[in-house]
């Protein structure tokens, strides 16, 4: 796969390697608590709401709106493909499940907030960027 | 009255320094440091040997980005100062944790007189590295991000910029914000700066060069963005029954508010329309029986532009989602307008001084040493720091 933009990949750490690999059989996975089925992004070794220590990924429908975005026009470091769309993305499981990302699969201009997205998975390595494209449908306000 | 016994009315501010302001800079961060810190303890009417408790924010980083080059224990040294608390931290409150600390101090019986500086150099860092600013660059080169930063720069991600420009955006989508309105704060900015003898940017602009400016992150343009520099301030913190005798009226800390959060994912609250600042704010005016209507001029967070808007709300100084239009055109933020704001120029055209700038121009008001920028017969202030950590204090002269 082509690297647009050039990308430095995060680290496979024990506490995140999941959800950078999770994209290797197409679903996301999001740490969830299993005593109060709260989630959380990114995770944390315990359920910051009910304090238990069962949080365990789980898979997700890979569905979310764009909470809100920017289209990135600095070159910030030599290389970069411009324009690129930065979003927080809401995840559709959970109110205020905010993930950060890029929108692919549409010219940067259509980026819109409320827009409905789904995940798509660019892999780099062993790592899969989750990114999201939009999906169709109608906005999610 | 509230709280008489908080700890913020037994302190006030005596004294304040800041060093020249370069990009970069001759001098290194230590010269800088000391500058700043030799001016606002003599500015006090004290001596080294008087100061009994040194602190700063957050303490030396120790990567190459000129972000705190300098440590309270190397400007001890180099002051040949004797305190006998000295305190830093990366952790709290952000910008405004090291005074936090010094009203701490001082309420508790520890200390009498305590010195606050903030010392930047990242117009020399970039100036040697012009990517040792951004996100992840102290994990160097094109290694795998480890920590926080995974979350941002793996995206494309590489400046606070960019997770900013996620606020500007959603707010201008709910309240109809413009760029119109938005560039009246950088507009604004370089008017102040163009009164002030130690801003970076004196030359002013139109809201016509600000709209034709190069777009960073939308809605974010160059001008939304605060200017790196090299400098330090310094302020004399003092307990209010030693800064009886001292040459300046002393500026009293009327009230302080504090809050955490919102900066990273997962800290991410509602729908990106404010931010955790307002928890500073509502604590701020809990504190005092003044109102945001007795506020005669304000410092206001500008490390982007949209972080004023968000902080005016905060603070109460405007209604939630009015800011953009209580900013439009310049006239109500201006020196005679009804609520005069970042006086100095700010962190957009005097220098990112990273919130001490803020701090130290409200006490020159205060004492009326604002020369052309003045705002006549100021006498409360209100001023606040943050983006990721909150700090808001209000000032206050007899």
């Amino acid at each position: 796969m082509t690297q647009e933009p050039p990308r430095q990949l995060p680290a496979l750490e024990q506490d995140t390697s999941f959800f950078w690999t999770a994209g290797a059989d197409g679903r996301l996975r999001i740490s969830r608590c299993e005593a109060c089925q709260r989630y959380q992004h990114p995770p944390l070794p315990r359920c910051p709401h009910c304090r238990s220590e069962a949080v365990r990924p789980s898979p997700v429908s890979g569905r979310a709106r764009v909470a809100s975005f920017s289209i990135n026009h600095q070159p910030w470091k030599p290389g970069l493909k411009l324009p690129y769309v930065v979003a927080a993305v809401e995840l559709a499981e959970q109110p205020e499940l905010y993930v950060l990302t890029n929108i692919v699969g549409c010219p940067v201009e259509e980026v819109r907030i409320g827009m409905p997205v789904a995940v798509r998975f660019e892999q780099h390595d062993d790592v899969f960027l989750p990114m999201f494209a939009p999906c169709g449908g109608s906005d999610a306000r | 009255m509230p709280g008489s016994s908080h700890a913020e009315k037994k302190v006030c501010i005596t004294g304040a320094g800041q060093s020249e302001v370069g990009r970069p800079s001759r001098r290194t961060a230590l010269q800088l440091t000391a500058d700043a810190c030799l001016a606002a303890i003599a500015d006090a009417g004290l001596t080294p040997a008087d100061i009994d408790g040194l602190t700063t924010y957050p303490g030396p980083s120790g990567d190459a980005g000129g972000f705190s080059p300098v440590g309270a224990t190397e400007t001890m040294l180099t002051l040949g100062l004797q305190p006998i608390w000295v305190g830093a931290s990366t952790e709290g409150h952000a910008h405004m944790s090291a005074i936090f600390s010094a009203i701490q101090a001082i309420a508790s019986g520890l200390c009498r007189h305590v010195l606050v500086f903030r010392t930047v150099a990242q117009a020399t860092a970039r100036g040697r590295e012009r990517e040792s600013t951004l996100l992840g660059a102290s994990q160097g080169g094109n290694a795998r991000v480890q920590g926080g930063n995974a979350w941002t720069v793996p995206f494309g991600v590489y400046s606070t910029a960019q997770v900013y420009a996620l606020y500007a955006q959603a707010y201008f989508d709910k309240y109809g914000a413009t760029q119109e309105q938005l560039g009246a704060i950088a507009v604004h900015s370089r008017k102040m700066a163009a009164l002030n003898p130690n801003a970076i940017y004196r030359t002013p602009i139109t809201i016509e060069d600000y709209l034709s400016s190069r777009m960073i992150t939308t809605p974010l343009r160059l001008y939304d963005c605060d200017t790196h520099i090299d400098g330090s301030t310094a302020l004399v913190l003092s307990h209010r029954d030693a800064a009886r005798d001292l040459p300046r009226t002393p500026i009293e800390i009327e009230a302080m508010g504090m809050s955490l959060g919102g900066l990273g994912v997962n800290l991410h609250r509602g729908d990106f329309t404010a931010l955790p600042s307002d928890q500073a704010g509502s604590m701020l005016w809990s504190r005092t029986d003044l109102t945001p209507r007795d506020v005669d001029v304000a410092q206001v967070y500008d490390g982007f532009s949209i972080l004023t808007l968000l902080w005016l709300e905060s603070l109460q100084l405007c209604g939630r989602g009015e800011a953009a239009a209580f900013v439009e055109g310049g006239a109500r933020i201006g020196l005679d307008g009804e609520l005069p704001i970042n006086t100095s120029g700010g962190q957009l055209s005097a220098g990112r001084f990273h919130g001490y700038g803020h701090t130290f121009e409200a006490c020159q008001q205060l004492w009326g040493l604002a020369g052309e920028r003045q705002v006549a017969g100021a006498k409360v202030c209100a001023v606040c720091n943050g983006g990721y950590g909150y700090g808001a204090l209000l000032l206050k002269r007899e």
